[in-house]
């Protein structure tokens, strides 16, 4: 080897002295300012570490010069988003139901207020969206046992039905069998009569007996026809949806001794803009009625 | 065997980075300096202008021509509106790009980095700038060698002052494209703009500022991944800015008759000290050529000085280079294999983007089934599913739909939001250019053979134009009791 910098015969570019087995590399340098990049964004990187959350420890972690935590960021957009819906949540408390859903601004307010509250408060019993299930009615269908228009919703939220508020949505049917007003064989006829609206009882059953005991007990609340009457909560009988099941048995249990739901009254937890928005949004689910 | 360097004997170590050496270029008037300046102006005329121009397209819509509005997830280039869903049109137009210059690349070489590319161009009007304040490559030269005298001081301060006045209107323009070119302006200056405008414009200024001012050349070599992967676009067909050496060599300063004459080369270094790049093409076609060919002109003064024929550095094929070298002629082979592929390819993606943008529906729609209820029990023994229809409006005006369902026995639909009547048809009003999102429940009897789940066949016509767009979707109900 020599003394000075050797060059490569062919290309005549200059080596970096290193030999493998008569292989020699090539001097091709990455130019200075690259290197000094890459020191750039190693201090780069330093500082951020400084500057922010970044190297944990065993009983917590560094949290940085600038104290950020996305955590408090996240809770002032919660703060910010609580601003801003204020105004439209206090607008919403001091209108009608009825003109709520005729302003297009508070109706977006009351729908995304009342789509959360209902998916904390309501959807324990009455399922995601309103779904239902036994004992719970199903919210996006076309029965309402206390009525479906928005003040009815309004007034079943706000004060519940079998509650502990004084204008709660009150009502009791009573226990035909326990209470011996009917006989068991006579429950067995009611049933055969109403099972005729929707095709659970065999088709040339004769009904006859039930339909006059029908008639002597059950028209008072249920209606002549079956139709179910809003202010008692007495729900149609002629009609495709059952609270607590649908079959002979299911219907002859009802008779018997029936199990009649409670719902609390949201006055107690809900402020009246909120029972309205939640309002909206269950009759939005099916259209109310 | 490895062989163990003695430290007596061992060549010096040598360094692993190398120093940038500054490329002074010379001026030079010609042909071709003169169409590399009037294609400079050209590109920057456009750059600078276009945000400015208008196109109506009615209320309540930009007015501007050339609009990539991020905010509102609309691409307006002219009367064509992209929306999101049609991105896929950008893939096409980028192939189209990147195809087009395979074809101009194979068949005239880096026209496009030589010209066009606003790395040059930056890079050159920065040079103009530099040249105009500090004069041309000598005085300059000397001047950087010398201490830092008032003139060195006011002219330096100078230059970089013009140069980020440059910069800053680089990145003002750039801003442009993104918002409303007059409203940023007046909100710019009036300090309304939002900080997303002033970083921007901040960050476009800093790099036009550095990759024209101090990178330059170093982009090109360096960092610009075409110069790489060109070589795989040039063959020895493609016109290339090449040094005849068949002619110039021997090159020398000294007889150019009798037994022992060199060539037509005077190794004046002309060439050398207009590049842009700071490269010698006599040594062929290289990684840092971009092709300016501003070496030609320089080259072609000394030859008329020297009463030679000119363009000793010319535009010329390898091939025809060897050909000329033997004593033969060549000619252009101008259509080869390679270039009919690229330009197939280039017709092909042209063909897609047309076809893509003249085929693009006016409008589109889903119908997105909830999750929960799967269906509703209805009081006479029907059953009810919610959907939420996504109804997007790419006309520029209001559309009215009407949407009607089959496939369903007695099907009947409902806008439980804002008509919950049933109806044979829903109607919907979607503003121009939006989407509109709407709760929808349909409801009949399911057919009992369908196992609890049945298509339904949705027709959405719009009430304005009469187009007719078809959907099929999923009605769920419970499913039949098994025995």
């Amino acid at each position: 080897m020599a003394d000075k910098i050797e060059k490569d015969a062919v290309s005549g570019t200059e080596t970096t002295g290193h030999e493998w087995d008569g292989i020699k590399e090539l001097n091709t340098p990455l130019p200075k300012w690259w290197l000094y990049t890459l020191y750039v964004c190693c201090g780069w990187a330093a500082v951020m570490c400084l500057l922010y959350p970044s190297i944990p420890g065993i009983h917590g972690y560094w949290h940085g010069v600038l104290g950020y935590s996305s955590r408090a960021a996240a809770m002032e957009g919660v703060k910010e988003i609580d601003a801003r819906h204020a105004v439209p949540l206090g607008q919403i408390g001091e209108t009608p139901i009825d003109v709520v859903v005729k302003n297009p601004k508070l109706l977006e307010t009351a729908m995304e207020s009342g789509r959360i509250t209902f998916a904390n408060n309501c959807a324990p019993c009455h399922g995601q969206n309103g779904t239902g299930r036994p004992g719970y009615p199903a919210l996006g269908d076309d029965v309402w046992l206390w009525g479906g228009k928005l003040t009815d919703i309004q007034t079943t939220v706000t004060h519940g039905i079998r509650s502990a508020d004084t204008e709660a949505r009150q009502s009791q049917m009573p226990s035909f069998g326990t209470d011996n007003i009917l006989t068991p064989a006579q429950i067995q006829q009611v049933a055969d009569y109403v099972g005729v609206w929707w095709g659970v009882t065999p088709s040339g059953t004769d009904v006859t007996a039930g339909a006059k005991l029908f008639a002597d007990n059950c028209v008072a609340c249920h209606g002549d026809k079956g139709q179910g009457n809003h202010d008692f909560g007495a729900p149609p009988l002629n009609a495709h949806i059952h609270l607590y099941g649908g079959t002979h048995d299911a219907i002859v249990a009802q008779v018997t001794h029936p199990r009649q739901g409670v719902m609390p009254n949201w006055n107690a937890r809900l402020d009246s803009a909120t029972i309205k928005s939640v309002a909206i949004y269950v009759h939005s689910l099916g259209g109310g009625e | 065997m490895n062989a163990v360097p003695d430290p007596k004997t061992a060549a010096p170590p040598v360094s692993l980075y190398a120093n940038r050496e500054k490329v002074y270029t010379k001026d030079v008037y010609g042909p071709v300096r003169s169409a590399k300046s009037t294609i400079l102006v050209a590109c920057l005329a456009v750059y600078y202008t276009l945000p400015w121009l208008r196109w109506d397209r009615g209320p309540g819509v930009p007015n501007q021509a050339l609009l990539l509005d991020l905010w509102h997830e609309r691409f307006y280039f002219f009367n064509i509106v992209l929306w999101p869903q049609d991105i896929y049109l950008l893939t096409f137009a980028l192939i189209l790009g990147a195809v087009a210059l395979f074809l101009v690349t194979s068949l005239f070489g880096r026209l496009w980095c030589g010209y066009t590319c606003p790395q040059t161009v930056w890079t050159d009007l920065f040079m103009m700038v530099e040249r105009w304040i500090e004069g041309d490559r000598n005085t300059r030269m000397k001047r950087d060698a010398g201490p830092w005298v008032w003139d060195k001081i006011w002219r330096k301060a100078l230059t970089h002052y013009i140069w980020l006045g440059i910069a800053f209107w680089t990145g003002g323009a750039w801003i442009m494209y993104y918002v409303d070119a007059p409203t940023v302006v007046v909100e710019f200056w009036t300090g309304r703009a939002s900080s997303e405008v002033y970083a921007m414009t901040a960050l476009f200024t800093a790099t036009t500022y550095l990759l024209a001012g101090w990178a330059r050349e170093q982009v090109c070599t360096y960092m610009c991944p075409w110069p790489r992967f060109q070589s795989a676009m040039l063959d020895e067909q493609s016109l290339i800015v090449t040094y005849e050496g068949y002619r110039g060599e021997p090159r020398g300063h000294g007889r150019r008759s009798g037994a022992e004459a060199l060539g037509d080369c005077i190794d004046c270094n002309a060439c050398v000290h207009v590049c842009p790049t700071g490269i010698d093409i006599r040594d062929g076609l290289q990684l840092e050529c971009i092709g300016c060919g501003l070496c030609i002109d320089a080259c072609n003064h000394v030859m008329e000085k020297t009463d030679q024929q000119p363009w000793l550095i010319t535009w010329d094929t390898l091939a025809r280079q060897k050909a000329k070298a033997e004593g033969r002629t060549e000619k252009l082979h101008l259509i080869r294999p390679r270039t009919l592929i690229y330009l197939g390819a280039l017709m092909l993606c042209f063909a897609a983007v047309i076809w893509g943008i003249s085929g693009r529906s006016t409008t589109t729609l889903s119908l997105i089934h909830d999750r929960a209820p799967l269906f509703i029990r209805l009081r006479d023994g029907g059953i009810r599913n919610g959907y939420t229809v996504k109804l997007a409006n790419k006309t520029q005006s209001a559309a009215t739909y009407v949407l009607t369902v089959a496939g369903l026995n007695g099907a009947r639909v409902s806008l439980p939001e804002s008509a919950p009547g049933l109806a044979p048809d829903a109607i919907f009003n979607v503003l121009p250019s939006q989407v509109g999102n709407f709760r929808l429940m349909v409801q009949g009897m399911p057919d009992a053979s369908g196992g609890g789940s049945q298509n339904i066949y949705v027709t959405l016509k719009n009430a304005n134009t009469g187009e007719i767009l078809r959907y099929r979707a999923l009605f769920l109900s419970p499913a039949p009791e098994k025995d």
